[in-house]
């Protein structure tokens, strides 16, 4: 990776998310140094996707944040609106899930890419248009001068996500956050957009947070990793060593979940780990540890008092971890 | 390999036979020959009972128009789709009956297939009262939910009390009500977080053995559908391109359209090797 001189990219401080009855992040800390790349990992209702949204300034409505969001010297929780608008599509962008609902359907793709970069740039048109032609050939997409007069519902998934990875990076960001940008495609396609991504963002030396349920994604992609559970980051760390070596009985269940060609199948009769329950909803977290009416290894201090995030380069919040084993197959 | 518990039960119990189907395009000019798209081309295609079955390819292939026929939603041009040996479209209506209630579906959302505003037990009972079968149906209800590892209480409830896995489980346990001797699951685990969905797929192989059902199992995920099925079915462009036992077609792939879906499989430890996009 590009080194990480200077302020990080992204510095997130004790960030809290709520909308007065219920709380989506609970106290989220961490940073992405500049041309770094983080995965933050999760499953549905782990507040994974309102942390990205609260960085972003695209809350719901009635969705307040605390805490500090700190970007390229300023505090992006304390923007107004119009200075937040400003630095979106320039200095961070993020990429969404579904194309074809964040796409505008009326105007052609080509428009949709070069308005960015001349709102942000003050090019003219007839430079835009080119630089929108590069971006478009930069993702390998067919025919780009042709295709830029198309309308999003006359082109593929991966096309369109393609389009809009185009116009994430056309200001050259210094962080790039991406929510699921492949989930919704067809999986022969997921791997190509993803290796475009992967390379569009190390040239341009920009900041990576990915956000996905997917961790085979993450391993492909970023050097570290955050696993969220109920609001808070249960784990963090290098990507290796918390795959390799987790300390968290919520990765470790992650982990095992996966099916993966090698582990099974051989006989009819292997099963796959299972985590048992589900991630409770949020108008009823459990006390102490959100994990701990799940957890093997839950004991009476996990249900009554939440555990700290702790630890040098791996980090956990976990009161009984799962011993450390040899960390020189970490490296 | 997998024994099946029901040896000599090797006769097809849901099959089709060179189905052809297509759909009429759009005209480009007023009299302009409809051209029209060939989404089904010689399909065969059969499980037996106590039989997992994965049936694969990308979006567009034709898994979904197959999944139709099998459930004898449509009706194919061309071609037959028999149930335990009889011609489902020209057999008697008592036979269609017994096709109807044999043959029941779980779809990818719950979210979507369930209806919002009933209550599960109702939801239950649904299949029962729209295809007329007779019986104690509170003690199928309770039965079944005992199957899919849920509670009597989940009766009471809507299903926005439930989370996405047990949705899930509520669907299959509606698929079971009138007593299917096939389950068609058409990408039941995608909408699912990934340690719910280890919950789903144990479920359904836990049904396939207890039961004997045959299973239909239609993904995009290889790795999800090696684990589940005992025979994969390759599609593509409305051609089953390639059959075989799982492990063996993805550890050696011959069509081109099974090379593409196991080039596209992302593991951890691809991810970790810094391979994954070489």
């Amino acid at each position: 990776m590009t080194s990480s001189s200077g302020a990080p990219a992204i510095e997130v401080r004790d960030l809290v998310v709520t909308n007065g009855e219920v709380t989506a992040v609970r106290g989220v800390s961490f940073s992405i140094p500049q041309g770094g790349r983080m995965g933050l990992v999760g499953e549905s209702g782990s507040g994974k996707s309102m942390t990205a949204l609260a960085l972003m300034g695209l809350l719901p409505m009635g969705w307040s944040t605390r805490g500090e969001v700190l970007h390229d010297g300023v505090d992006l929780a304390k923007l107004s609106d119009k200075a937040l608008s400003s630095r979106r599509g320039r200095t961070l962008s993020m990429v969404f899930q579904d194309p074809l609902s964040s796409l505008n359907p009326v105007r052609r793709v080509g428009d949709q890419i070069s308005w960015v970069i001349r709102h942000h740039t003050g090019v003219d048109k007839r430079t835009a248009e080119h630089q929108a032609i590069a971006m478009m050939t930069q993702m390998t997409l067919p025919r780009p001068e042709s295709l830029m007069r198309a309308y999003p519902h006359e082109i593929s998934g991966g096309q369109r996500q393609r389009i809009m990875i185009a116009m994430a990076l056309a200001c050259y960001p210094q962080l790039i956050i991406a929510d699921e940008p492949t989930t919704a495609l067809d999986v022969t396609v997921q791997k190509q957009v993803l290796r475009l991504l992967n390379a569009a963002v190390s040239e341009r030396g920009s900041a990576l947070l990915m956000i996905t349920h997917d961790l085979p994604i993450i391993a492909a992609m970023c050097d570290t990793v955050a696993v969220m559970y109920a609001g808070r980051i249960v784990e963090m760390g290098p990507v290796r060593q918390v795959f390799r070596h987790p300390r968290h009985h919520y990765t470790r269940g992650l982990l095992d979940s996966q099916p993966t060609m090698d582990n099974f199948a051989l006989d009819g009769t292997s099963r796959l780990v299972s985590i048992p329950g589900m991630v409770p909803p949020l108008h009823a977290l459990p006390d102490g540890c959100g994990f701990n009416p799940r957890c093997p290894a839950a004991s009476d201090r996990c249900r009554t008092i939440m555990p700290e995030l702790t630890g040098d380069t791996l980090k956990s919040a976990c009161w009984h971890p799962i011993a450390r084993v040899d960390e020189v197959a970490a490296q | 390999m997998n024994v099946s518990p029901f040896p000599g039960d090797s006769r097809p119990l849901l099959e089709v036979r060179q189905l052809n189907h297509a759909y009429p395009l759009r005209r480009h000019k007023l009299f302009e020959p409809r051209s029209v798209l060939k989404v089904l081309q010689g399909v065969d295609f059969a499980v037996r009972r106590g039989e997992a079955v994965g049936l694969v390819g990308e979006s567009g292939s034709g898994k979904t128009t197959l999944s139709r026929m099998l459930t004898g939603v449509e009706k194919p041009h061309d071609g037959h789709v028999l149930y335990d040996g009889s011609d489902v479209w020209s057999g008697t209506p008592e036979q269609r009956q017994l096709f109807r209630r044999s043959v029941q579906v779980v779809l990818q959302n719950p979210r979507s297939s369930l209806d919002p505003r009933m209550r599960v037990g109702t939801s239950l009972l649904e299949p029962l009262r729209s295809l007329k079968i007779e019986g104690d149906h509170a003690a199928r209800v309770l039965e079944v939910l005992d199957q899919v590892g849920l509670t009597k209480s989940a009766m009471e409830r809507f299903p926005h009390e439930f989370s996405g896995g047990q949705l899930q489980r509520i669907a299959i346990a509606r698929a079971l009500m009138p007593g299917p001797k096939v389950l068609i699951a058409d990408e039941p685990v995608s909408a699912l977080d990934v340690s719910i969905q280890a919950q789903v797929l144990n479920l359904l192989k836990d049904l396939v053995r207890d039961l004997g059902l045959g299973l239909v199992f239609i993904a995009h995920d290889l790795s999800v559908v090696t684990y589940t099925t005992s025979k994969v079915y390759v599609m593509s462009s409305g051609k089953i391109v390639e059959v075989g036992k799982p492990l063996d077609l993805f550890r050696a792939p011959k069509a081109e359209a099974t090379q593409n879906l196991v080039a596209a499989i992302l593991t951890v430890e691809l991810g970790l090797s810094g391979k994954a996009f070489a």
